[in-house]
Parts: structure tokens; sequence; C-alpha cells
């Protein structure tokens, strides 16, 4: 059984927003029943481009319902303009967290609102002009290319958990393997243009822990009602204590390592370990 | 009463089923006062030498073998892998197996990697299915060959229950010299079987599914079958399987292969029976549902039924609000992204592999337990219809 948040269960056994909005402006359908998923999203957008009301119908398992339901009550309210900043990530930390098997879910509910914003504006969205790679799945190389550069993807087994690609006949296997090693040599190749610098202080690494755990790791702790401080850094090792609901959650390790070390790896530096206070 | 947890509605004994408490009872003293090694001299281990005895017979009893023909193993995986890597050992210049495209993983992922664990290049031949999961014989007789080692089909399918008509495939490769092997971990005690009429060389049970505990099997070998064990170690089981005996287990086994001779009856008459007022009652109260699987030649407690436009694992996630137990061949159960292989083999399509929900009784199961489940599953399949972009009201 999979293990999922209190916060994916309760929108997958409770889902908010059901039903397809009546006066719609836009509207978003991606997946298939072949793919075992799909979500239609209605967005009714007013004359101050804010998004009034959302709605979803969505086939799919518990984390594509639960991610579903995350994503409208994300929206509501919200400009266009923001909403379209929203990303899979966003989606996954609303959740408390997705399994990195079902990833995919929560970048079908990007699909679905960026679908529905480009229906909103009378636009095309450029994935559906990409080439296909993943014949079982219909998936695109530009979906691909994305989702390793926005997710920080580093194998063919995680570009299937976030795009499904590769997950039927795994006969696109080795196109996926070329299309990984293209963007990331690419991405490293911009990351040296870029000339950041190579090492760090102790004093610059702490300020940097501090500012991505305030920018980037709090937020979505807090909606949970939860929260986090660091309580040390020792070369690469992160002292870090949860504090509220995160502390006593039976999942504050998979917290910490698949969520803080990774988002700490990603922004601050690749070589950190983050540890929970004893 | 049963074993098994009151609270809880069971209908996945194709997955597991409970120990009955005749078979604890019987294990109880193994566990406790008789731990004695069975190879031991002395009366104290000689006297759990006996217990085995008592139990190899029952088992054989069970299947119509000879207890010389039966060796215990650990389950019912290490007795397929153990009678398909022995054939090919056996017969070194075969280098063909043939075999199904609905096996369990035990046979299937074999059949995968049989190269990579034996360093040599075999040819497997996957027999069809048509949409019913019936194998044609026309097929399976044009894929025998005179390189063939050996043909391993499932009796009975664990995701549908279909049966195969395992007497005349054993038949046709005995008249090609072929060795045969059966699966037979979902057909014994469910269905009657008698070896001593039949051709197959190899046949695997499997414990626990049978209401004995897990961690136990059997590989039973025809008298005069070449063989290679799997486990190389002592001499226990006749050389043919080394190490220890799992005793208590094994005694366990026999116990339930006795009850289950005695509750064959009851399997055919009254699960069978419940097992149809399920099915029927699901089919008749929801719309776009449908039966996968023949509908006669198929074991007395398995239902596979598919709804349409809805996801399996949502299903079963609903289901255990009200603590009903099943499985699904839908891809989101499975950590894989395409529904089961069984299904798509059958050429289930894709609005109906994905809800697929399969219900698999016991002679534990009771009337009030179906009654409940056919007046939850309505509200949970509709429930989930309302939330499916698919479904436009019913559509039959």
């Amino acid at each position: 059984m999979w293990e999922y948040t209190d916060k994916v269960q309760e929108h997958f056994l409770n889902p908010r927003n059901v039903g397809e909005v009546d006066d719609a402006n836009g509207t978003g359908d991606v997946g298939s029943l072949a793919c075992g998923d799909a979500l239609k999203l209605t967005i009714k957008v007013d004359e101050n481009d804010v998004i009034t009301d959302a709605k979803f119908k969505t086939f799919g398992c518990a984390s594509a319902i639960a991610s579903s339901s995350a994503l409208t009550e994300m929206i509501k309210g919200m400009p266009v303009s923001e909403a379209e900043k929203i990303t899979n990530e966003d989606i996954a930390d609303f959740l408390g967290g997705l399994p990195k098997e079902k990833m995919h879910c929560s970048v079908m509910g990007r699909e679905a609102l960026e679908a529905a914003i480009a229906d909103f504006r009378g636009m095309v969205l450029p994935m559906a002009e990409g080439e296909i790679v993943c014949e079982c799945f219909g998936v695109t190389d530009i979906e691909v290319r994305r989702a390793i550069q926005e997710s920080n993807l580093r194998s063919v087994e995680e570009i299937t958990n976030f795009t499904k690609a590769g997950g039927g006949c795994g006969k696109c296997e080795d196109k996926l393997r070329a299309i990984l090693e293209e963007t990331v040599v690419g991405a490293k190749q911009v990351k040296l243009e870029d000339a950041a610098p190579k090492r760090m202080t102790t004093l610059q690494k702490i300020k940097k822990i501090e500012e991505v755990l305030e920018r980037e790791v709090r937020p979505g702790l807090r909606k949970d009602g939860g929260d986090i401080e660091l309580i040390d850094v020792d070369g690469d090792f992160v002292i870090v204590s949860l504090r509220g609901a995160c502390k006593s959650c039976h999942k504050s390790q998979t917290t910490i390592k698949e969520y803080v070390e990774v988002k700490l790896r990603e922004l601050v530096l690749d070589t950190l370990i983050v540890e929970e206070a004893n | 009463m049963s074993q098994k947890n009151e609270e809880v509605v069971y209908l996945d004994n194709n997955a597991t089923t409970c120990v009955a408490p005749e078979v604890v009872e019987a294990m109880m003293p193994y566990l406790t006062q008789f731990y004695g090694n069975p190879s031991s001299m002395y009366n104290f281990g000689g006297q759990v030498g006996e217990s085995l005895k008592i139990a190899r017979k029952q088992v054989a009893d069970l299947i119509g073998a000879d207890p010389e023909e039966i060796t215990f193993t650990s389950c019912g995986t290490e007795s397929d892998s153990t009678a398909i890597l022995s054939a090919l050992q056996s017969f070194p210049e075969k280098r063909h197996i043939v075999t199904t495209r609905v096996e369990h993983p035990a046979v299937k992922n074999l059949c995968d990697t049989v190269d990579t664990l034996t360093g040599h290049k075999h040819r497997i031949t996957r027999l069809k299915v048509d949409a019913e999961g019936m194998l044609d014989l026309d097929e399976y007789k044009a894929a025998l060959g005179d390189d063939t080692a050996i043909v391993s089909v499932m009796w009975a399918n664990n995701e549908t229950g279909v049966i195969f008509p395992i007497e005349e495939m054993a038949r046709i490769a005995k008249e090609r010299g072929i060795l045969f092997h059966t699966d037979a971990v979902q057909a014994v005690g469910k269905v009657p079987i008698n070896l001593k009429e039949l051709e197959v060389d190899f046949l695997s049970i499997s414990g626990h599914k049978l209401h004995a505990p897990k961690g136990v099997g059997v590989l039973y070998v025809k008298r005069g079958t070449p063989y290679t064990p799997f486990l190389a170690g002592g001499h226990q089981e006749h050389g043919r399987r080394g190490g220890t005996e799992n005793v208590a287990s094994i005694v366990g086994l026999g116990k339930a292969c006795e009850l289950a001779a005695a509750k064959m009856e009851e399997e055919n008459t009254r699960v069978k029976a419940l097992r149809d007022k399920l099915e029927q009652g699901l089919l008749a109260s929801i719309p776009n549902s449908m039966l996968n699987g023949h509908k006669t030649e198929r074991l007395p407690n398995t239902a596979n039924v598919s709804f349409e436009y809805v996801e399996g694992e949502a299903i079963l996630l609903h289901m255990n609000r009200y603590k009903i137990c099943a499985s699904s061949g839908s891809a989101c159960t499975s950590g894989s992204l395409e529904p089961s292989h069984v299904l798509r083999a059958m050429g289930v399509p894709f609005t109906a592999a994905h809800g697929s929900i399969r219900f698999s009784l016991s002679v534990y199961n009771t009337e009030a337990e179906v009654d409940f489940v056919l007046e939850k599953m309505p509200e949970i399949i509709e429930s989930l219809r309302k939330m499916s972009p698919f479904w436009k009201g019913d559509q039959t």
C-alpha cells in the first residue's frame, strides 16, 4: 500500500471543487483513459484576471484525485499571473508530499492548469508541438526536458516517476537517456557560464541554508501546522529540528530526507546531508 | 470460528488466506514442545521426523500423489524456479520454454531472466489467451518443438481464476517427450486434482493460499522425472532440497491439505454460490461493469469485475473505509504504470482494465459479508464516477 500523507488521504476521500464550472472561460484537458489518469480542469477568470472559481473531474488514483483537489484550492482567488507560476512541486508540497512514483499526478495538475490558462488566453500550449518520445503514454520530448530541468531529474526512473514516459513497453528508454544527457549537460554548461562560486565559507553556507529554509521549506511546513529550525552546520552536515505538527509526524524522516535535503542540495550545495537533532 | 479478523470483510484469498484454527492447533506443539531437528538420530528429533511423514502423506493425498513425490520448499516461487531450472539442467541441449502470457510473476519473471540466471540463451514462447482468458490448444501444439525443454502453464490464473486444460496439455507434452510443469498454487484445495491420472511432471503448491502459514510450499516431482536440486546442501528431502525443514509450517500445511480435501465440496457449492451472488449482484446493480475471465471454466472462489471509467486504486481505498479487502489489476496498485499483464493479454479495454477488482473468497466468508459488499460497492463506484471526466451517465 502506498504511503500517503494525511492530507493526500483527506483530499482523496473528501475532494474539494468536484465538477465543472458552469460559465468557465478556461478548460484544461490532460491525460487519457489509456494512460490511466486524466484531469479536466475548468476555471472562471473575472475581468481583473483573477480565478474566481475552479473545478475538476479526475479519472485516476488517490494521488491524482488529491492533486486535482489541491490544485483547485490553491488557485481559487489567485490572479492568473500568480497561478501560472504554480509548479508540480507546489502541488505536491501543498499535500505534504507524494510518493516519488506518484509525482506524475502533480505534473498532470500543473499541465491541466497551464492548458486551462492557455485556453483562457486563446493560446496553444507548446507541449503539444513536441515530438512524441513515449508512445505508450503520449509524452513529448518537450515535456521530458521540462521535467528534467524543473525537478532536477537525474535518471530515467525519475523521468518515469514524473512524466510516465518509459513506464509502458520501455522501448523509449534509450531516447529518454539521450534527452537526459543532453539536458543535464546543457544545464551544467549554463551553470558554468553563471560562474557560481564553487566554495562557500561556513558563514556563507549557513546564510544560504537559512535563506532557502525560509523561502522554500517553511511555507510548505507551516501549511501543515509545522515548522523547522536550523540547529547547526558542521561541514556538509546540516542539523535541523522539526517543530509543531511536523515534529510528531510519523513521516518526519521522509520530510527531512526527501523534502528538506532535496531542496538544500538543489539550491545550496549538492553534497549537504540533513539530519534531525536528537 | 475462523482465525481471521472479524471486523474485516476479507475477499482477497488469492493473495493470501487466514491460517485455519485447526492448522494453528496442529502447529503449536512444534513451535513449543517438539523442537528437535528431524534429521537427528535420537527420539526427540525422530518423532519430529515422523510428523513430516504424516504431513507428506496429507499433501500427497490431496493431489493424488505418492508421499515420495512430495518435496517441501519455502514457497510456490521456489517450487516454480526449481521445476523450470531443473528441467533446463536436465536437458542442456534444449533451450526452449513454452509458457503463457498470463503467468504469475514467479514464472513470468523467471522466464524473463532465465538467460542471465543460467548463462545460456533461451527461446521463450508465451502463449496468447483469448478475451475470456483461455488458451488456444492449436497454438500450443504448434509451439512445441524438438528443442522444448519444459512447458510451464499455471493450473488456474490468480487474477481471473480461469482454469486451463492442464490434463490435455500435459498429455500433449508427454507425447512429445517434453517435461510439463504447472503452477497450481491457486488451484490446489479448490478443485479436485489426481496426479496419478495426469502426465504432469512438476506441480507447485504454496501453503498460505490454502489456510496454512506463509513460508512453506511444495514441489511435486513425478517419480522418474529427471531432477536437479535448486538448493544444494544437506540430505534433507531425500537430497532434493537442502536446508532444515520448516517443521511447524510443514505440519500446518499437511493439516491444511487434509482440511482442504474435506472442504472441497463446500468450496465448490457454498463458496461458489456466494461468489456467484456477489458477481451477479455487482453486475446487476452497477452499470458498465463486466466480468473478466471465462464464465464457467473458473475457480469457484474468484470473480474479477471491471468498473468502467474509474480507477482500481481509488476503488480499493474507498473499500478500505469499510474494511473490505480485495485486489486490483490497476497499474497504480502495483507500482507499475500499466494495468495487469493478464488483463492486457486478454485484450480487456483500457476503459475497464484500470478499474478491475478481484474478489476472491474462502470457506470463511459469509453471506452477510457478501450482502455488505453488495450494499457498499454501488455507492463507491457512483461517487468515483461523479468525479470521472469520462463518465457521462449510464452508458450501457
